[in-house]
C-alpha cells in the first residue's frame, strides 16, 4: 500500500558513515569504546541543550499568554537569556543548611537527573536516532520515570523545613497517584500495537497513527495521558507542590545555587519526556503522515526529514501543556485526587477493555480499511 | 551495541552531568561564612522544633491503594502485549482480575479513604 521513500538528510547515513569508518581505523573494543563515549556526550548536550531550549520558549511563550514582552536584554530577542542564567546559576554559592539529613540531601539531585536522564535515552528522536530501544520500552519508561519521586520525596524530608515537608507530600501523593492514569493508557496503546518496544511500535503506526487507528479509545487515552502526564510534572494547574504563594518554593527551598538548578533541569525535561512519548506512542513518533491512496501527498511528507516531524509534534504538545497552564487556576490537594481516583482511574480501567473489544472485533481503522 | 551496554552509558552520562556539574560550582563559586546562613529557610525567626514528625495519614492511605494498582500494572502488561493473540480466553480470564481490582477500589471508595478530612 506504502512504500518508504529514502530521506537523504537522516542522521542514519551520519552513524553508519562514522561506525565504517571508526571500525576501519581501530580494533573492535576501541571501535565501541569511542561509539558508547560518543552516544553519552551526544545525549548529555542534547540533554542541557534542549532544557536551555526549552526555558526559553517557555518564558517568551508566557510572556505573550500574559501580554507581556519577555526576556529580550540578552542578545537579539533575548535568545541568550538561559545562557546567562545556567552561567549565574553555576558561580552561586551553594549553602550548607546545617539541620538537614545531609546524606539524602545531597543524594536527591542524583535521582532527579538520573531518572529523567534514563527515561530520556529511551526517546527515539528520529529514524534509528535513539540511545536504548528495549523490548520493553513502554514499560521501562514507566518504571524508570518514578524513579523521580525518589528524589523529590527525599528532598523534601531530607531539608528539616515545613514548607518542604508539605510540598514533598503533597508531591507524592499526586505522583503516585497519576502515574497510574499515565501507566494505563500507554497500556491501552501496547493493546493497540501488540508491542512495547518503540521503534516497532512506531513502524507500526507506519500507515495509520494510534490516535486515528483506535479512534474513540484512543483519544480517550491520549487526554488522560496528556492531563497524567501534565499533573506528574508538577506544572499548570497540578503545581501545588511547589505552590509558590503558600509553600516558598515546596521541597527544593532547602536547595541553592547548581542544586536548584538540577531539580529545575529536570522539572523542564520532564515536560519535554512527558510530551515526546506522548508524540511516539499516540502520534506515531517520528512517522510523517501518511493518507491512504494520496501518493503524491506520501511521497511529498516523506521528503521531510524524520526528526523534525518527531520535533514538531512535541513542540506542539509542549505548547499544549503551556497553554493548559496559564489558562486555569490551581485545584486543591482534595480535588486532585478526586480527579484521578474518582473520575480518571474508573474511566481508564473501562477504556482499556473497550480497546481490547475493538481489537478484537476487528473495529481498528487498519482492520476496517 | 547491545542495549545494557547503553543502558549503563545513559545511566553514567546521568551521574556524570550530576558530579561534574556540581564539582563544577563548587570550584567557581564564592564561599562566605555567615550563622545565619544555615539557618532553614522558613519565616525569618529561629524555627520551632524539627520537622520529622508525625504527618497527616491520608496521604499514606492513597500510597496504600496506588500500591495495588501498580502490582496488577506490572501484571497487565505482558497480557496487553498479546492480547491480540490470546483471543476472547485472554480477555474473559482477565475480566475477572480486573473485576476484583475495582471491588477493591469500590470498597475503599465507599469506607470514605477517597475523601480527604
Amino acid at each position: 500500500m506504502f512504500q518508504n521513500y529514502s530521506q537523504p538528510l537522516e542522521f542514519t547515513n551520519l552513524t553508519s558513515w562514522l561506525d565504517a569508518a571508526l571500525r576501519e581505523n581501530l580494533p573492535e573494543f576501541w571501535a565501541v569504546f569511542i561509539e558508547l563515549v560518543l552516544v553519552g556526550v551526544v545525549l548529555l548536550a542534547a540533554y542541557a541543550v534542549l532544557a536551555m531550549i526549552l526555558i526559553y520558549v517557555e518564558r517568551k511563550i508566557t510572556a505573550f499568554f500574559q501580554a507581556r514582552i519577555g526576556p529580550n536584554r540578552v542578545g537579539k530577542y533575548g535568545i541568550f537569556q538561559t545562557v546567562a542564567d545556567v552561567l549565574k546559576i553555576l558561580i552561586k554559592e551553594i549553602i550548607h543548611v546545617n539541620k538537614v539529613d545531609k546524606f539524602l540531601f545531597y543524594a536527591a539531585p542524583f535521582f532527579m537527573i538520573v531518572a529523567s536522564v534514563l527515561t530520556f535515552g529511551a526517546i527515539p528522536f528520529g529514524k534509528s536516532l535513539h540511545a536504548v530501544d528495549f523490548n520493553i520500552g513502554v514499560f521501562y519508561v514507566t518504571a524508570v520515570s518514578s524513579l523521580g519521586i525518589i528524589g523529590v520525596l527525599l528532598a523534601g524530608w531530607s531539608s528539616n523545613n515545613k514548607y518542604s515537608m508539605i510540598g514533598a507530600m503533597r508531591s507524592g501523593a499526586q505522583f503516585v497517584s497519576y502515574e497510574l492514569s499515565a501507566g494505563f493508557a500507554l497500556m491501552t496503546m501496547v493493546v493497540l500495537s501488540g508491542t512495547m518496544q518503540f521503534s516497532e511500535m512506531i513502524e507500526s503506526q507506519a500507515y495509520c497513527w494510534n490516535i486515528f487507528n483506535g479512534h474513540i479509545s484512543s483519544l480517550v487515552a491520549f487526554v488522560i495521558y496528556l492531563i497524567s502526564g501534565h499533573a506528574e510534572t508538577n506544572r499548570g494547574p497540578f503545581d501545588l507542590p511547589e505552590a509558590e504563594s503558600e509553600l516558598t518554593a515546596g521541597y527544593h527551598t532547602e536547595y541553592s545555587g547548581l542544586q536548584f538548578g538540577f531539580f529545575y533541569l529536570a522539572e523542564y525535561l520532564n515536560m519535554f519526556i512527558i510530551a515526546s512519548i506522548a508524540a511516539t506512542v499516540f502520534l506515531g513518533g517520528w512517522m510523517p503522515l501518511q493518507i491512504s491512496g494520496w501518493d503524491g501527498f506520501n511521497q511529498l511528507m516523506w521528503y521531510i526529514p524524520s526528526y523534525i516531524w518527531f520535533f514538531g509534534k512535541v513542540g506542539f504538545l509542549i505548547f499544549l501543556s503551556l497553554w493548559v497552564r496559564w489558562s486555569f487556576p490551581r485545584l486543591r490537594i482534595d480535588q486532585l485526587l478526586n480527579l484521578e481516583w474518582k473520575y480518571l482511574l474508573p474511566i481508564n480501567l473501562v477504556n482499556i477493555l473497550v480497546m481490547v473489544i475493538l481489537v478484537l472485533t476487528g473495529l481498528t481503522l487498519t482492520d476496517l480499511f | 551495541m547491545s542495549n545494557l551496554s547503553l543502558f549503563l552509558v545513559v545511566f553514567l552520562s546521568g551521574v556524570i552531568l550530576v558530579v561534574g556539574g556540581l564539582g563544577l560550582a563548587i570550584l567557581i563559586s564564592p564561599k562566605s561564612f555567615n550563622p545565619q546562613k544555615g539557618e532553614p529557610y522558613e519565616c525569618g525567626i529561629p524555627t520551632h522544633g524539627t520537622s520529622w514528625m508525625q504527618f497527616k495519614a491520608g496521604y499514606y492511605l492513597y500510597a496504600i491503594l496506588y500500591l495495588m494498582f501498580d502490582v496488577e500494572a506490572i501484571f497487565l502488561f505482558p497480557w496487553a502485549t498479546i492480547v491480540r493473540e490470546l483471543g476472547v480466553s485472554g480477555l474473559t480470564s482477565i475480566l475477572f482480575f480486573l473485576l476484583i481490582l475495582a471491588l477493591g477500589l469500590a470498597y475503599a471508595w465507599r469506607k470514605g479513604v477517597l475523601k480527604w478530612k
